[in-house]
């Protein structure tokens, strides 16, 4: 049963992640009145990408992009997904964070060891970025599960049988979603993979099939983000609902996106470390003093 | 011809192939200005899953919008030869097809076929978006029917490219502070 469900949780993750990464494109592009590419783009792309003949950088290289996949693999088998859970019992918050860190060690490590000027400059900012967002995000989150008195994700979910932690703490809910825009690296935090400045960033080294599996780490890493942010702000749901909410949290920070320009990567931190973090503050002081709707 | 054997694999990857061409453009000619009007909202090229690509290894087009002088053409070869196979380029307006207004300078060279294999190219100076449009359209029928193998050229012929390559540039190699 435990293998049917990490495979169910996988291909929801590959299925709906794909064809959601699509229809932000679709967005976006009539956002700027355009017709833009169909909902399946990112399917090709994908598959065309492993079919293609590229070169290794050697050894570190590959076995970082495995363990970026690998580690961001092993957190989505973790998280919640509305009522399926693939290890009931097992889906701490604390598990959950720390093995994300796993594919974002892996990635830096692999795109590194590429020796490319442009991707070590990637790196910096992207890991300079994850300081940025980590703590308020942390801070807030560290509020919830005081309030719950649980770090358990389907815990912190079903504790929210009258209404949803969003209207229960709306300051830490509009912190989470600012640092859930971070880490999906969207505009106007995606100063690490920044095409214009500097190649895309860490990606600038990779060809072909390492591409397509940095496309899907990319993807399930969206998942295992966005997931989060829904079980734990979102209210009690199951598949489909998990899923409707999943998409409309998607679909919201995409239109924020289409409409930004980027953000330098002190900005980012200067940003995050004033406003997010204050109001993370602000939000626990509410948690400690009991104001909680 | 040997080189027009494809198995059922490499026919099934040519459609997606054709279908997510991404692009590296080498904008030193003056036909990169046509490039915007067909990338942004008035022709959308998005809309046949291409797009732009910053680096080399990750780009399918090596798309080559005009003159190229001696000094330039050292780094397109180095960028041609870093894509990934299959790769495929275009030779946008008149200077890449016989040197253009350019045909008798000491600085540019005139056909861009002898130094890298050009699968399709676009006459005119310049050519309008609508010619753009019209060159990748054919260039994905082209792969799609497997026609669009410059690449496998360039592997067949090297000795005859790198001779050309030569001749015209002394040396292919760059010194510069990003290439020692
Ligand atoms: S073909 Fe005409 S427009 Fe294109 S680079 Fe040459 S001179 Fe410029």
């Amino acid at each position: 049963m435990t293998v049917l469900r990490v495979i169910a949780v996988l291909l929801t993750g590959f299925f709906v992640g794909l064809t959601l990464e699509g229809i932000a494109r679709k967005i976006m592009a009539r956002v700027q009145r355009r017709y833009g590419p169909p909902w399946y783009q990112n399917f090709i792309d994908v598959f065309k990408a492993l079919s293609k003949r590229g070169i290794s950088h050697g050894w570190i290289f590959d076995f970082g992009i495995l363990m970026a996949l690998g580690g961001v693999i092993a957190t989505l088998a973790f998280v919640p997904l509305g009522d399926l859970v693939a290890f009931p019992g097992l889906d701490n918050i604390f598990i959950i964070v720390y093995l994300f860190a796993v594919g974002a060690l892996g990635m830096a490590m692999g795109m590194v060891g590429s020796g490319n000027p442009n991707a070590s400059i990637g790196v910096a900012r992207a890991l300079t970025q994850m300081l940025g967002y980590e703590v308020p995000y942390l801070v807030a989150i560290a509020g919830v599960l005081y309030y719950y008195k649980t770090s358990s994700v389907s815990g912190l979910m079903m504790a929210q049988q009258d209404t949803w932690t969003l209207f229960k703490m709306p300051i830490g809910g509009i912190v989470a979603f600012i640092s859930l825009l971070g880490m999906l690296g969207k505009k106007p935090f995606d100063t690490p993979i920044a095409p214009a400045e500097i190649a895309s960033g860490p990606m600038v080294e990779l060809s072909a099939k390492y591409m397509g599996l940095l496309m899907l780490m990319h993807t399930f890493s969206i998942f295992v983000e966005i997931s989060l942010f829904v079980d734990i702000f979102l209210g009690i749901s199951n598949y489909l609902t998990f899923l409707l909410k999943f998409t409309v949290v998607w679909i919201i920070a995409t239109l924020i996106s289409a409409v930004l320009p980027r953000f330098r990567i002190e900005q980012v931190v200067k940003f995050y470390w004033k406003v997010p973090l204050s109001l993370a503050f602000v939000q626990v002081l509410f948690v400690l003093l009991g104001w909680v709707f | 011809m040997s080189t027009n054997e494809r198995s059922i694999w490499e026919k099934i990857a040519d459609q997606l192939r054709s279908k997510s061409l991404w692009m590296l453009h080498y904008c030193t000619g003056c036909g990169a200005i046509e490039l915007p009007p067909s990338m942004t909202s008035r022709f959308d090229m998005e809309r046949f899953g291409m797009g732009p690509m910053a680096t080399p290894r990750q780009a399918d087009i090596l798309f080559i919008t005009g003159y190229l002088s001696a000094k330039t053409l050292r780094r397109v070869i180095y960028t041609y030869e870093q894509m990934p196979e299959p790769k495929y380029v275009i030779g946008f307006g008149s200077c890449t097809l016989n040197g253009g207004i350019y045909y008798d300078s000491y600085a540019t060279i005139n056909r861009l076929d002898y130094y890298i294999p050009v699968d399709l190219y676009i006459a005119g100076c310049m050519p309008r978006p609508e010619a753009l449009l019209e060159a990748f359209n054919e260039l994905m029928r082209m792969i799609r029917k497997g026609e669009a193998n410059g690449w496998k050229r360039y592997k067949e012929n090297y000795e005859w490219y790198k001779q050309n390559q030569l001749r015209s540039l002394g040396e292919v190699f760059i010194h510069d502070e990003f290439h020692e």
